[in-house]
């Protein structure tokens, strides 16, 4: 992966890479029914439990918001099956499995968003809102203005999401057991939408319940497992990182030339300090407040707010939720650590190189091992939890759209409000299925691309977009239909701009030699001394030179075609078997890089600039949040003193004593 | 609403709610700095303090993990002292103001 690797989110990691990895399936086929019963019984119990919620749900209230029956406590859960993706659950544990302390660092601000959540967000949006988005912004703003862009939002943010889900999901899949991606596709899409849409929010709360308990567990059994032979001591685990000989060499990669002056016990304990991974601290702390500011502006998480009965029970969830979710990223840094101990960096990348597979293969090793029955029961398992996550994400994206759609625009702007209950309960069918339908062909349209910047467009977008208008129309009196209009747009488009602008692309001539060098190999480089910065702009924009670290002088190094000869030459001299295996082994892998080498150089044959025109990324950072959330809050301010709403600034009185209060709440649907 | 409208604007004048609003605007703002501050304080001090976070504290633990944990325990405990604190406090101020709802100021 190197410099190159894409890192919003350990999702970014885990979709960017399972694509190299070809085969059929970590399991082997005399234990693939032991996988398809595991994944039986799981979707079994998801489709009673879809039939149970379907004759309790009849009402608007019930199909978006579980009629705002569900307790703080369960909603706790849900909001944690809504947000642990497969992502958390495999990116991470893989990049702490491969980079160590940077792979955890990267797993905290998932956690602290949810204090912004908690203090401003949660409980003033129960109490003043109904289904969505666009019902909290147009309170006290033109209801169809803000509906609309509300919904086109929502949209935005939940599609991006959610493609990067189906893509990540079919991959998942295809890595795990071999079934063919589309099917993998066509099947999460199948199963998410007979949960939306024969039992609403009821149906997905509840498949979200059980996933996040199944993924508690699973990861709970397997830290047991991981941490029982140091005796449950911290300092015990880190003493046999800091020891362990995968590790150590792992680290001396990683760092190259630098790492020949130190021990091994040195190169140990770097794992366990910053800088292996993330390499750009402006490019960190942009992505921080994508992180901490975009989660409370994620539809779908708004969404949850609304299936308690009060605000107390809406700030309770939280509060659950953030025991779990903090608990659960806790628990990964041990299943990190252990997958690094047992199964060792090096065939952790062998099998996938964004460290994905580390989770399931450590599971399967905690079993017994790829040979025995309890090892493919456990991989089984964690494969039917990774596939139950990816469901239920999307179970709750495409219910947020669906309501963005039915709710907001047919509802709320085509209708005027005066839709019977009838109507409203089919509108939010019928958008189901379209976004279901939509979701699936986009993940069939984009297998194979690069999606691992649609994670981090959602979470920017949300931060720059939603976030600053849900915040101002709660908490600034001036703010207005026109300050949010103008945030809204000028805070999502620059996000989005930014990250088509940014190194998160594919770039033709970078592809084409990166393809070379491995194909060629590369010439002797002389040092290369450090160079300053032009100032603090040229970090941001490819307008003036950044700052570049110090080069060390390289050797040249042998192309894997030359390399590959030489192998063959040495095969056929080779008389001891084990030394022939090895040989052959690495013979195939090295047919394999040049095969991608040579595919790569074919897709991008003649091509110097990527799909928006660029030839080289003209934004240096992945993450646009650093420009665009300021952005985002400074527009909306703008447009609300520019222009002057009567009615916004009546209302103040109003909305702020019943987001305080809870006077006039919506109320529970009485079972 | 079949039910009258409060005076809104009466309600936001009440000493009751006034005192409702300073409190709680002084406590969220200042933990949610507090938090958002502490948060930040790890990817820079990752950043430009690494000979500090390279410290070894206990056994091969060093700063640079027991910040990161830290940021766990911080979290909850934010959490934790606003949910007790709105639970005692808050939401009995809120639930007064709203059984007299229709008292303050007459209604409309």
């Amino acid at each position: 992966m190197g410099r190159s690797t894409p890192y919003f989110t350990g999702a970014a990691a885990f979709l960017a890479s399972g694509l190299a990895f070809a085969g059929e399936g970590a399991v082997a086929d005399q234990w693939k029914w032991l996988t398809f019963a595991v994944f039986g019984g799981i979707i079994a119990l998801t489709m009673y439990i879809t039939w149970r919620a379907s004759k309790r749900v009849h009402s608007t209230s019930e199909f978006y918001a579980a009629g705002r029956s569900v307790s703080g406590f369960q909603n706790g859960w849900a909001i944690a099956g809504d947000y642990l993706s497969a992502a958390s659950f495999l990116g991470i544990a893989g990049l702490i499995s491969l980079y160590g302390y940077d792979g955890f660092m990267y797993s905290v601000g998932f956690l602290v968003a949810y204090i912004t959540v908690l203090l401003v967000i949660a409980e003033p949006c129960r109490n003043i809102g109904k289904y969505t988005l666009g019902d909290i912004l147009a309170f006290r703003n033109d209801p169809k203005k803000t509906k609309t862009i509300a919904a086109i939002s929502t949209i935005t943010v939940s599609i991006f999401y959610l493609t990067a889900q189906m893509v990540g999901g079919g991959v998942l899949i295809k890595t795990l057991i071999g079934i063919d991606y589309e099917v993998s596709v066509i099947g999460v899409g199948v199963l998410m939408l007979a949960y939306v849409v024969f039992g609403g929010m009821v149906a997905t709360t509840w498949v979200q319940i059980v996933k996040a308990i199944l993924l508690v567990v699973a990861s709970l059994v397997m830290v047991a497992l991981v941490w029982a032979p140091y005796g449950f001591s911290l300092p015990g685990i880190l003493d046999h990182v800091i020891h362990d000989d995968g590790i150590q060499k792992e680290v001396a990669k990683l760092l190259g030339t630098s790492a020949a002056n130190m021990t091994p016990e040195e190169l140990g304990q770097r794992f366990l300090e910053p800088g292996l991974f993330l390499k750009n601290p402006i490019d960190q702390i942009s992505l921080g407040m994508a992180l901490v500011l975009g989660t409370a502006g994620l539809p779908h998480i708004l969404m949850r707010f609304f299936t308690v009965p009060n605000a107390q029970e809406a700030r309770k969830s939280v509060v659950w939720a953030m025991v779990i979710i903090g608990g659960f990223y806790v628990l990964t840094l041990f299943l990190g650590l252990g997958a690094a101990l047992n199964v060792g960096p090096a065939n952790i990348i062998a099998l996938d190189k964004g460290g994905n597979m580390a989770a399931p293969i450590l599971a399967q090793y905690l079993g017994g091992g790829a040979d025995s029955m309890m090892g493919n029961f456990f991989l089984a398992f964690v494969a039917a939890v990774a596939f139950a996550t990816i469901v239920a994400v999307v179970a709750g994206l495409v219910l947020a759209s669906a309501s963005a759609m039915a709710h907001d625009i047919y509802v709320g702007v085509i209708r005027g409000n005066h839709a019977t209950p009838n109507e409203q309960v089919t509108a939010a069918r019928v958008a189901s299925v379209i976004v279901g339908i939509v979701a699936i062909v986009i993940g069939i349209a984009a297998k194979g691309q690069n999606v691992a910047h649609l994670v981090g467009m959602a979470f920017a977008v949300a931060a720059s977009g939603n976030l600053p208008a849900v915040l101002l129309t709660l908490y600034w009196k001036r703010c207005n239909t026109w300050g949010i209009m103008l945030g809204m747009l000028v805070g999502s488009f620059s996000a989005i701009a930014l990250v088509m602008m940014s190194p998160n692309l594919t770039y033709p001539k970078t592809v084409i030699k990166d393809a070379t060098a491995v194909l060629d190999g590369t010439p002797a480089k002389e040092a290369v001394p450090a160079k300053a910065s032009e100032g603090f702009v040229c970090e941001l924009f490819a307008v003036c030179r950044n700052a570049e670290a110090a080069k060390p002088a390289a050797e040249a190094k042998p192309g894997a075609v030359e390399k590959l000869a030489t192998l063959n030459q040495k095969i056929a001299t080779l008389t001891d078997p084990a030394e022939l295996d090895k040989a052959k082994a690495d013979a195939g892998k090295l047919e394999k890089d040049i095969k991608k080498a040579q595919d790569d150089l074919k897709k991008f044959e003649g091509q110097t600039t990527n799909l928006v025109g660029l030839e080289k990324p003209f934004f240096r950072l992945k993450n646009p949040g650093i420009i665009s959330i300021p952005l985002g809050f400074l527009m909306v301010i703008l447009g609300s003193l520019l222009f002057r709403d009567k009615r916004a600034e009546a209302m103040w009185d109003e909305l702020y004593v019943r987001q305080h209060t809870g006077i006039q709440a919506e109320g529970a649907v009485a079972h | 609403m079949a039910s009258p409208q409060p005076d809104w604007a009466a309600i936001d004048r009440d000493p009751r709610f006034q005192t409702l609003h300073k409190k709680k605007t002084a406590f969220l703002w200042g933990l949610m700095v507090f938090s958002i501050v502490y948060y930040f304080l790890l990817p820079v001090g990752a950043a430009y303090f690494q000979d500090l976070f390279k410290v070894k504290i206990w056994g091969p633990l060093n700063v640079g993990l027991l910040f990161a944990l830290s940021e766990f325990i911080v979290a909850w405990v934010v959490a934790a002292i606003y949910a007790k604190r709105a639970n005692r406090e808050f939401d009995a101020m809120a639930a007064e103001i709203a059984r007299d709802a229709h008292k303050i100021g007459g209604s409309k």
